[in-house]
């Protein structure tokens, strides 16, 4: 299976779309390798802005050039991003409607050894509690080319999740990608898997171990965190009566949240949550960090038996 | 000779036009019941100057994408540059009135839905970046444009103020002006007890900004110090205003006791009458 990074994608589809689009401007805090956004900058050193190691003032920044009639990125890792620059998200961004485009990349664990500091686990959380935001995060490098696109062609400020490892390319070119419109790639009788980001994957795989044992799980890919699908999920729960979040990111205030939220006000079936539970991470390899903090696909697989057993 | 004539007796009217705008500052408050307005009488002077004689702008057009650009980072001091706009014609005056009031048009602190504000603010320390990414946009776009940005002193405190410090001189944007509105007094006191600031024109001069100091209250001076936004070249202008907190109203004047603080029907009737209005107060509310 072809592997690649959603920064790659992301970075790839800044450039592809800066051709056409003079309005996209790219700031960033110093990262602009590890972002990817290093591409733009070569091609376009005149639309490309470096701020230091300042989110804050990037972020208002942004703000000012939306203001001006341009499509701000504004990028650092998410977890510098999202919580360093938090208040200036919410009066400079929100508050003010502005066209800003954020992107943060290095989500969840998958900074690994770096340790806890630079792994954002709170990314979701965060951005999906203020209004105005949107938040997605594109499940292989391919999505990302369309939802940089979808974003291009977004009013308000939005949050892109990034990734930074080559994971598997498992959407295609052709499937159409909306703000808000969730993907089935599978269907499924027993209990259905939702997922974004790298978990997506996980939960295609955890659904081929399932179906071994008998259980048909269905999975979809919830790209976009807010507005939240709550037709998908509503459907998820009639068609399948249980239901599994995985996250690479806190159980509280993640996408589990959400879906419990819209799942208790109107058909409560079992849910199960497969994210990390209240804790900061370590340094570590990825895959080890995975294990120890309950992010494998065997974890998916437990999670989905649980809240099968629960329907009886 | 006559421009320069022009121009003197310019500056006149407005400094005469400055005790009404004084009195729609005390005014609004008074009928909010809350409000700053220590603040907003030391900044008022520089917001009627850069209104009336030094920004580009049209009250008919307030998207008009040429318009020079100022942002109120001291959000708190929006009954003054309500007063200039309402004053300008950008809202009518009735909507004073609606100041803090439930379902008005004039929210307590600056905000963008009124018609010719360009960023709402509330949360100290942020304008500034705003307004340099204005300016870097209109300097792409290729447009003439200016901005400027009123900073409270104790907003200095803030830290992002200084990362885009750092920012606009790396950027040698020279059609950014920050006026700092130095009263002296921040909420709880004043600045030099709580964490001082001085000496600031040196630190503004170290991070690379051209620097005036000025009588923020003294229209001649303050006229000549926008007058000089781009003239350093390639470097973004920091006007150090000397101002005076609740300056006009002998019992707000150089009291922290006013920062936050509407004034009762005695003092409003005081108010008025050093600004040399009749008072006649109508309860409204």
């Amino acid at each position: 299976m072809e592997t690649k990074a959603v920064r790659d994608g992301y970075g790839e589809a800044l450039v592809e779309f800066g051709r056409e689009d003079k309005r996209i401007v790219v700031l960033s805090a110093d990262l602009e390798d590890a972002n990817r956004t290093k591409l733009f900058e070569k091609e376009f050193p005149e639309r490309f802005y470096t701020f230091g190691i300042s989110e804050q003032d990037m972020v208002g920044e942004g703000a000012g050039f939306s203001m001006t009639g341009f499509i701000p990125f504004v990028n650092s890792f998410a977890v510098f991003l999202t919580t360093r620059a938090y208040d200036q998200i919410r009066v400079s961004l929100c508050y003010n409607k502005a066209n800003v485009k954020l992107v943060g990349s290095h989500p969840g664990l998958e900074v690994g050894n770096d340790g806890a500091t630079a792994q954002s686990l709170e990314d979701i959380a965060v951005m999906s509690v203020l209004p105005e935001m949107r938040v997605i995060c594109p499940a292989d490098a391919v999505e990302a080319r369309k939802a940089t696109k979808a974003l291009i062609e977004s009013k308000g400020p939005v949050y892109m999740r990034s990734g930074r490892r080559p994971w598997p390319v498992i959407t295609e070119k052709e499937t159409p990608f909306e703000i808000g419109k969730s993907v089935s790639l599978k269907e499924g009788k027993d209990v259905t898997l939702i997922a974004y980001g790298i978990m997506v994957h996980k939960s295609l795989e955890a659904a081929k171990l399932l179906s071994s044992k008998g259980i048909k799980a269905g999975v979809i890919n919830m790209h976009t965190i807010k507005p939240l699908d709550r037709y998908a999920v509503l459907s998820a729960a009639k068609d399948t009566g249980a239901i599994v979040v995985s996250e690479n990111h806190q159980k509280i205030g993640g996408l589990g949240s959400a879906v419990a939220r819209v799942i208790s006000e109107t058909n409560p079936v079992p849910i199960e949550f497969v994210a990390v539970d209240n804790s900061f991470g370590e340094s570590g390899s990825p895959g080890e960090l995975q294990k120890k903090y309950g992010l494998d696909t065997a974890d998916i697989v437990s999670a989905a038996k649980r809240a099968v057993n629960r329907k009886k | 000779m006559t421009i320069k004539h022009n121009r003197r007796k310019k500056i006149e009217e407005l400094k005469t036009a400055s005790a009404g705008l004084r009195k729609d500052i005390v005014e609004m408050i008074y009928t909010a019941r809350a409000g700053h307005p220590g603040g907003s009488l030391s900044a008022v002077d520089i917001i009627n100057v850069l209104y009336n004689y030094k920004m580009k702008h049209d009250p008919e057009n307030p998207g008009w994408a040429e318009r020079d650009r100022f942002i109120m980072s001291k959000g708190h001091a929006s009954p003054a540059l309500y007063a200039v706009l309402g004053n300008c014609g950008y809202f009518p005056g009735e909507e004073f009135k609606s100041f803090r009031k439930f379902g008005g048009l004039l929210q307590g602190h600056v905000h963008r839905d009124v018609p010719g504000v360009e960023l709402s603010t509330g949360s100290l320390g942020q304008g500034l970046s705003v307004a340099s990414g204005m300016a870097l946009g209109s300097k792409l776009a290729g447009k003439n444009s200016r901005v400027y940005c009123m900073l409270g002193d104790g907003e200095m405190q803030e830290g992002q103020v200084w990362e885009t410090v750092m920012t606009a001189a790396q950027y040698r944007l020279d059609n950014l002006c920050a006026i700092l509105d130095y009263n002296g007094i921040q909420e709880n006191g004043r600045i030099d007890r709580i964490k001082k600031l001085e000496p600031v024109t040196d630190k503004l001069k170290d991070f690379g900004w051209e620097v005036l100091e000025i009588d923020g209250h003294d229209y001649v001076q303050i006229a000549d110090a926008l007058d000089n936004t781009g003239a350093a070249g390639e470097k973004p202008l920091f006007i150090k205003a000397n101002t005076v907190k609740g300056k006009g109203i002998s019992y707000m004047e150089d009291r922290f006791e006013w920062h936050a603080k509407n004034p009762d029907k005695e003092q409003l009737a005081q108010a008025l009458k050093e600004l040399g209005f009749k008072a006649e107060i109508k309860d409204g509310n």
